[in-house]
C-alpha cells in the first residue's frame, strides 16, 4: 500500500538501527510526545531493536489519558440526561470515572463496586453515540431538533480544528441544541512542563508530527533554545520513527539543541493557516488541568465568550463536579517520562484493560494499555 | 444425578451489574461471561472442549450430564457428529457481499466445518419484529436458500416468532446444524501441537471492515465486500489433502484471527509466532483499518478459516487449499512453537516482535 509500506520496509528499519548503533556512545533519554508514536514504537517492536544506550519515555500526548478525571465524572452526568444524544469518538467511551456504582450481586450478600463509563451509561439506557466527525455531531443536532447533542472535545492542537469548525458551523445554522465539553490541550506548555521540571531525566524530544500539521513548529523554536534541547518533529510510521530517533541521537551526540524536521512530507514551519485562523476565532488559550499532572498555565483552550452558548459545562450546570483520582495509580509519573508503565505496582494486578485504575490503560495511544497489550511486562 | 442449578447461587461473573456490548465483542470480556456463566452453570465435557461446536456420538448418552466425569478422549469413537448453533443479529440487513440470511447459513455451516464434519442439516429460527417488510424477509430467506444449496445443506426444521415493534431489529437470525465427523478425523483446538504450521485461507478483516462502512457510512475508494462463504468445501480439500495432520481448523469471526489463535494457544498450551508480512490482507481493507486505527487481526472475518497442520503436510494442504476456489490466496502466516506457552507473538514488518493479546472489548475507532 502506497504511502504506509514504504515506511515499514525492513531493509530501510535495519539501515537506521545500524546507523543509530554506529552513533551512539552514551546513553541518552528521548521521549516521544504523542501517544500514536508510542503506539507504533510498541506494535511495531523498535523499542526493543534500539540499542540499550537509547531509553525511550513516553509523553503526554494520548488525550483520553490527559483529560481530568472529573470531565469523565461531568460527561457521565451529562450523558445520563434523558434530552441528551452524548456523542464522542470511540476511545473515550470506555475511560471510568470516579463514581463506584455498588451493586449487589446475590442473596450472599456479597458486595461489587464497579466504575462507570459513558458504555455502561448507555448500557443503562443513555443515548450515547460513537461519532467519527464532530460534523457528524452537528448533523444530529440538525436531525433531532427536539434532543440536546453534545459532543465530548477532547484533544491535542490536531482534533482542536474539527471543533472549532463544528462549533462554527452550529453558529452559523443557528443551532441552539448543540454544545460541546471542551478538555482541549496543547503541547508545548506540556513539554514546558516536563523540561522545567527539577526530576526531568528528558534528552531530546519527537514531537508530535499531527499536532506540527495544523500549528507548524516555529512555536518549539524557543523551548529547544532556552532548554537547550533537540526536538525533532517525527512521523508515525515505524520509519519515520527510527528516522527521528537518528535526527534526536545525531544532534545529542554532536552537542547541538533546536528544532528540525523529519515529517517534511505533512509538516511546514507555518503549519496549516486557515486551521490557526479558526482556532482564534473559536477558542482562547486558557489554563488546562492535566490528567495525572496538575494544573499547566495556558496550556489548553476554551470557547471564546462569543461562543459561550455552545458549552456543555454551562449548558448543563456541570461545573462543579470534581473527582478524586485512585491513589495507587501513578499515571501522572509516567505521563512525564518518570516511570514505565510496568514500574506500577498496579500494572497488570489491579489495573488492566478490563478493569482500568486510569486512563493510560484505557486508551490504544495510552503507554500502559500499549505495554500490556504488546506484552512489555 | 442432575446438579441442580439454583438461583441461590452466586453469580459467578460479578464484575459488571449489566451486560454490555464488550459481553459481545468476542474478546476477553465475552470468553469470561460463556466460561464464568454458561460453562459453569451447564458443565459437561462436550461444551468444556469450547470448540465451535459440539463433536459428539449416539453411542455415549448425548444430553446425559451424569457423564461429566466420562474421559473426553471416550467421545472419540465413531459415527460422530457436529452439532452447533450461533444466531445472527447484523445490521445493516444487507451488506456488500451478502445479507443477514446468507449468513446466518455460511456461518453456521463453517462452525461445523471447523469441527472437521460435513455439515446436513440445518434449522432456522426467526425473530420478526412487527412492521417488517415482506419484500425484505422474502430476499433473506431466498438468499438463505441459496446459501443452503450452494453449501450442500438442508434446512430441514425451523420456527417463527414475531415480537412488537420496538422489541427487537427487523430480524434475528438463529440457525443451528449437524453434521458428520469422517472416521479418522481428529479436529481440535487442544490438538495444536510445536512444530506445526499456521495456514489462512485469503485476505482477513474483510467482513468486519465492509460492515462497518455500511453501518457508519464510510466510503473508501473501492468498496470493501464482506468474505462471507460456506467454507465446507474447501474444509474437504485440506482434510483430503492432510488427513490426519491437520490438527486444529478454527474460523476466526468476531474477534478475528487474533482471538481465535489466542483461544488455541490456551486450550493446547503452546506459544504460537506469526509473521506479519505474511498475513494477507486486502489493500482497501488494510487503508481503513489504518484510517480507523484498527488493527486487522481483530477484525471480524466469515469466509476464512485458520488451519494449524503438521509441518510435513504444510505444503501440500496450502497446494489443496490454493487450488480451491476459496483459497486462492491462502498462505502460510506462522507457526506452533513450544515457548511461550499460551501467548501468541508477533515478528513485525520490520522484524521487531510483540505479544498479540486477545482485546478486552470491541475495537475503537480513537482520536487521532
Amino acid at each position: 500500500m502506497r504511502f504506509v509500506d514504504e515506511y515499514r520496509n525492513e531493509a530501510d528499519a535495519r539501515k537506521f538501527l545500524n546507523a543509530i548503533e554506529r552513533l551512539v556512545t552514551r546513553g541518552w533519554t528521548i521521549m516521544e510526545i504523542c501517544g500514536g508514536q508510542t503506539h507504533t514504537l510498541i506494535k511495531s517492536g523498535i523499542d526493543r531493536l534500539l540499542p540499550p544506550q537509547i531509553t525511550l519515555v513516553h509523553g503526554p500526548g494520548c488525550p483520553v489519558c490527559v483529560t481530568p478525571l472529573e470531565l469523565i465524572d461531568r460527561a457521565i452526568a451529562i450523558a445520563r440526561r434523558p434530552e441528551v444524544i452524548f456523542t464522542s469518538f470511540g476511545d473515550m467511551l470506555r475511560v471510568p470515572g470516579s463514581a463506584q456504582q455498588t451493586f449487589e450481586v446475590s442473596q450472599t450478600s456479597k458486595v461489587s463496586r464497579v466504575a462507570q463509563d459513558l458504555l455502561s451509561v448507555k448500557a443503562q439506557g443513555g443515548d450515547v453515540r460513537m461519532v467519527y466527525s464532530p460534523l457528524d455531531a452537528v448533523k444530529l443536532a440538525q436531525a433531532h431538533p427536539d434532543r440536546q447533542v453534545v459532543f465530548f472535545a477532547v484533544g491535542f492542537e490536531t482534533t482542536a480544528p474539527g471543533n472549532a469548525m463544528a462549533v462554527w458551523q452550529a453558529q452559523q445554522m443557528g443551532l441552539t441544541n448543540f454544545s460541546i465539553l471542551c478538555s482541549h490541550v496543547l503541547v508545548p506548555p506540556a513539554m514546558e512542563a516536563i523540561l522545567g521540571s527539577p526530576d526531568n531525566q528528558v534528552q531530546g524530544f519527537l514531537a508530535a508530527g499531527h499536532v506540527c500539521t495544523v500549528m507548524g513548529y516555529w512555536e518549539y523554536e524557543p523551548l529547544a533554545e532556552k532548554y537547550r534541547t533537540p526536538i525533532i518533529v517525527t512521523g508515525f510510521e515505524p520509519l519515520d520513527l527510527l528516522q527521528g530517533i537518528y535526527m534526536t541521537v545525531k544532534a545529542l551526540e554532536e552537542g547541538r539543541w533546536g528544532v528540525e524536521n523529519q515529517y517534511t512530507r505533512a509538516v511546514t514551519r507555518g503549519g496549516n493557516r486557515p486551521a490557526q485562523k479558526l482556532l482564534a476565532e473559536v477558542f482562547d488559550v486558557s489554563d488546562r488541568q492535566w490528567r495525572g499532572i496538575g494544573l499547566i498555565p495556558r496550556s489548553g483552550y476554551r470557547l471564546r465568550p462569543a461562543y459561550a452558548a455552545f458549552d456543555a459545562e454551562q449548558r448543563f450546570g456541570v461545573g462543579g463536579v470534581t473527582a478524586q483520582e485512585s491513589p495507587l495509580c501513578i499515571a501522572g509519573q509516567i505521563l512525564q517520562g518518570l516511570k514505565k508503565p510496568h514500574e506500577c505496582s498496579a500494572f497488570g494486578g489491579q489495573c488492566t484493560p478490563e478493569h482500568p485504575l486510569g486512563a493510560p490503560m484505557v486508551s490504544s495511544e495510552g503507554a500502559c494499555a500499549a505495554y500490556y497489550s504488546y506484552g512489555r511486562m | 444425578m442432575h446438579p441442580t442449578f439454583s438461583l441461590q447461587c452466586p453469580i459467578p461473573i460479578s464484575d459488571y451489574p449489566t451486560i454490555t456490548l464488550a459481553h459481545g465483542g468476542g474478546g476477553k470480556l465475552s470468553r469470561m461471561l460463556v466460561e464464568r456463566m454458561f460453562v459453569s452453570a451447564f458443565a459437561n465435557p462436550e461444551l468444556e472442549i469450547l470448540h465451535d461446536g459440539a463433536v459428539l456420538d449416539w453411542g455415549l448418552g448425548v444430553g446425559d450430564w451424569g457423564i461429566a466425569s466420562a474421559n473426553p478422549q471416550s467421545l472419540i469413537p465413531s459415527p460422530r457428529f457436529a452439532f452447533s448453533t450461533d444466531s445472527y443479529v447484523i445490521s445493516p440487513r444487507f451488506f456488500p457481499g451478502g445479507d443477514i440470511g446468507s449468513l446466518a447459513v455460511h456461518g453456521t455451516v463453517n462452525d461445523l466445518a471447523m469441527c472437521g464434519a460435513q455439515p446436513r442439516y440445518l434449522s432456522a429460527g426467526f425473530i420478526l419484529e412487527e412492521g417488517l417488510p415482506m419484500a425484505e424477509l422474502w430476499r433473506i430467506v431466498q438468499s438463505m436458500a441459496a446459501a443452503a444449496q450452494v453449501a450442500g445443506v438442508r434446512i430441514v426444521t425451523g420456527d417463527t416468532k414475531v415480537v412488537e415493534r420496538g422489541k427487537g431489529d427487523g430480524i434475528f437470525i438463529n440457525t443451528a446444524g449437524v453434521g458428520v465427523i469422517p472416521a479418522g478425523v481428529q479436529i481440535a483446538p487442544a490438538r495444536a501441537r510445536p512444530g506445526d504450521v499456521v495456514l489462512v485461507n485469503g485476505p482477513i478483516a474483510s467482513h468486519g471492515i465492509a460492515i462497518m462502512s455500511v453501518r457508519e457510512g464510510l466510503t473508501f475508494e473501492t468498496a470493501v465486500e464482506s468474505d462471507s462463504a460456506a467454507l465446507n468445501g474447501l474444509v474437504e480439500a485440506i482434510l483430503a489433502a492432510g488427513g490426519e495432520a491437520v490438527h486444529v481448523l478454527r474460523d476466526p469471526t468476531r474477534g478475528g484471527v487474533a482471538s481465535s489463535l489466542n483461544e488455541i494457544a490456551a486450550s493446547a498450551r503452546v506459544g504460537i509466532r506469526l509473521d506479519e508480512a505474511r498475513i494477507p490482507v486486502l489493500e482497501e481493507v488494510r487503508g481503513a483499518c489504518e484510517i480507523l486505527g484498527f488493527d486487522p487481526l481483530y477484525v471480524a472475518n466469515e469466509g476464512k478459516c485458520l488451519v494449524i497442520v503438521a509441518a510435513e503436510a504444510a505444503e501440500a494442504v496450502l497446494a489443496a487449499m490454493r487450488e480451491h476456489p476459496l483459497g486462492r490466496d491462502a498462505a502460510i502466516i506462522g507457526q506452533v512453537v513450544a515457548e511461550h506457552p499460551r501467548k501468541v507473538y508477533l515478528r513485525s514488518r520490520i522484524g521487531g516482535m510483540r505479544v498479540v493479546d486477545m482485546l478486552s472489548g470491541e475495537q475503537l475507532p480513537r482520536i487521532c
